[in-house]
């Protein structure tokens, strides 16, 4: 046992510690410098702008899914209402209203309404927050399976508002909610205080901090969370509910606690994509996109934080930049009729299963996640969970 | 005035009626136990009681207040905590995350350090093991912990469901000596159990329940000489 239990807690010691945080500099510090060695405009830097607001997703959806144990099959939802909102308050789109707040110049001219992308953010975030909530409620009384029908059917239906968004006027004809398949664009380019507004004809490097800024403060928010009473009572919650329950842990607030916090972040990533592709139309928010952050999640290691940046980064490289930049003409070029970014979703779901049978455990596992594995590859196949099961160790001699 | 009361009650699992108008009273320092056959009502009892399961009609009143329609976050808060049947202990947390856990709702931080020394010397075993996962533990350990567990909530009624179910006897024994010593230190305990025989060895009192009601109630003297009782639940 003494063997198996130092292996368990190597990661931790204070030595590791000191070795993960200089680590941890020294990757945020390449990051910061990452843009300076591409091309202003190159499409590479536009792929690690996209794999970043990925990050953000999946920091929210591994809250949800990953630390409160919350199957989440509708997390585009998050995306769509974020991306929607600089849709309406970011662009001219309500061409009849007036409304600037905190702009420049050459915005305050143009029709619609134009606010500054800070409290652009602000907005999407708490819309978004409020909309997990509201899918949290009706979920709280279902476990597993049902949930994950539930939130599947939260995306759908925010998908069939969007298609269907041009006859849906409450605040006024000249007021739709969407401009359905078409897409409303432009969108106003991010303006933040005391700097030059950014501009993504010239230059994307403004952006790519942007998003890195945005990154870094859910990263830390989601590892405070983590170690935190509130990260505590999820992983008891996921762990065993009844049990949470006879702690004292209330159940309602924690667990919509976790969506509106996966919610937020959903919908911080939204409003920046917003601006950064330039368009929003409802074709962007299909049930794949929120299968395709699921599938980051898992790739890293559900409940794990570094494996959810690791799994957004490489799904997002392999996507966006491996099928169709790289691979694209291979079959071309071995004389076959068909092009790489043809087989899209079937090449990503063989990579998912070839990293499922070699890893299961994801690629960067949380600790607790790493060990329940392990065992259960150790136990008897098909034999009780293994909180039934003593280990044979501790039961000899005493029972 | 008694430490519980519970008056009445009627609770449904859906539509099935699991609890047809139980009434029992705990004083405080008692322990008292619900015994019975499968299906009797016990843990409903218990789960009514925690508002896992709340009570359709009828009242529980702890300490003189209505908890009837209580939050079970607010039930612990108030001081009954639960060892639930089958111990869950959270299986991929370590012994002391697990007391920890036990100690969610307080903030007194030195306080709950000492209380983990205080369960340690209750149960060794447990410091020993107190950095290893609660799963890989036999158990009988597992049990202690799910007590020791609930214990850190500082609880003024403890309840215990089957806390001998699938022990070893010897380990059984253990987990009786140790009820007898908690409450002896000031703890209120309702047990319920399907081993009649453990029970009324340790309880003041005992309530016999049948198909969601009280069959019988006395002292555990008179419960256990009592002939029906010796024939349904005591194997005599």
């Amino acid at each position: 046992m003494a063997t198996f239990d130092s292996v368990m807690q190597r990661p931790v010691g204070p030595r590791g510690m000191t070795v993960s945080t200089i680590a941890a500099i020294a990757i945020v510090a390449f990051a910061i410098v990452f843009p300076l060695f591409f091309d202003p405009l190159s499409g590479f830097l536009g792929t690690s702008i996209q794999a970043l607001a990925y990050v953000v997703m999946a920091l929210g959806l591994n809250v949800v899914v990953g630390f409160a144990g919350l199957l989440d099959l509708g997390y585009v939802a998050f995306f769509a209402i974020g991306a929607y909102t600089t849709g309406w308050v970011m662009s001219g789109f309500y061409g009849e209203a007036n409304i600037h707040v905190f702009v420049t110049s050459t915005v305050e001219a143009l029709p619609g309404i134009h606010m500054n992308f800070l409290l652009v953010l602000v907005i999407a975030a708490l819309l978004c927050a409020v909309a997990g909530v509201v899918i949290g409620l009706p979920t709280l009384r279902l476990r597993g399976d049902y949930i994950a029908i539930v939130t599947l059917a939260f995306g759908e239906i925010i998908r069939v508002f969007a298609i269907n968004g041009p006859e849906i006027r409450p605040f006024g004809e000249n007021y739709p909610l969407t401009q359905g398949k078409q897409s409303i664009t432009p969108i106003d380019q991010i303006d933040l205080p005391f700097l030059e507004p950014l501009n993504s004809i010239l230059s994307l490097r403004g952006y790519y901090w942007v998003i890195l800024g945005i990154v870094l403060v859910c990263l830390f928010v989601v590892l405070r969370l983590r170690d935190s009473r509130i990260g505590r009572a999820w992983i008891a919650l996921r762990e065993d509910e009844v049990a949470a329950a006879s702690m004292g842990i209330p159940l309602v607030k924690t667990k919509l606690l976790a969506y509106l916090v996966g919610g937020a972040m959903g919908g911080l990533s939204g409003a920046f994509l917003g601006p950064f592709i330039q368009v929003v139309n409802a074709d962007q928010f299909a049930f794949s996109f929120s299968i395709f952050i699921l599938a980051m999640v898992i790739l890293g290691g559900l409940g794990s934080v570094w494996g959810a940046v690791i799994g957004a980064l490489v799904l997002t490289f392999v996507n966006n930049y491996l099928i169709p930049d790289v691979l694209n003409g291979v079959p071309g070029a071995l004389g076959l009729d068909f092009q790489f970014s043809d087989l899209g979703f079937g090449v990503f779901g063989f990579l998912l299963v070839i990293v499922m049978i070699l890893r299961p455990q994801g690629l960067f596992p949380e600790r607790r996640r790493a060990i329940e594995l392990t065992e259960g590859l150790d136990g008897p196949p098909g034999g009780p969970p293994m909180g039934a099961t003593p280990a044979p160790t501790t039961t000899r001699g005493e029972a | 005035m008694a430490l519980l009361e519970v008056e009445d009650i009627h609770t449904y699992y859906g539509n099935v009626s699991a609890l047809r108008g139980i009434s029992l009273t705990v004083e405080e320092g008692e322990i008292v136990t619900l015994i019975g056959g499968n299906g009797a009502g016990k843990s409903t009892t218990l789960r009514s009681i925690t508002a896992l399961t709340p009570a359709r009609t009828g009242s529980v009143r702890f300490l003189d207040q209505e908890i009837t329609a209580s939050q079970p976050a607010d039930i612990v808060a108030r001081g009954i905590s639960m060892v639930p049947e089958g111990r869950r202990c959270f299986p991929r947390m370590t012994v002391r995350e697990n007391l920890d856990l036990g100690a969610y709702l307080r903030k007194d931080k030195s306080e709950i350090s000492s209380d983990i020394d205080r369960i340690f010397e209750l149960f060794p075993r447990l410091q020993e093991r107190e950095k290893q996962k609660a799963g890989t533990m036999s158990g009988g350990e597992q049990q202690m912990l799910a007590i020791g567990r609930a214990m850190m909530a500082r609880p003024k009624l403890l309840l215990l469901d089957e806390p001998s179910m699938g022990l070893a006897p010897l380990f059984v024994d253990r987990i009786y000596d140790t009820i007898r010593e908690i409450n002896e230190a000031g703890t209120t305990i309702l047990l319920v159990e399907q081993s009649a025989t453990h029970a009324l060895a340790v309880a003041h009192r005992g309530y016999v329940l049948e198909t969601g009601e009280v069959a019988l109630t006395d002292t555990s003297e008179s419960l256990r000489t009592n002939t029906d009782v010796q024939k349904a639940y005591l194997g005599v």
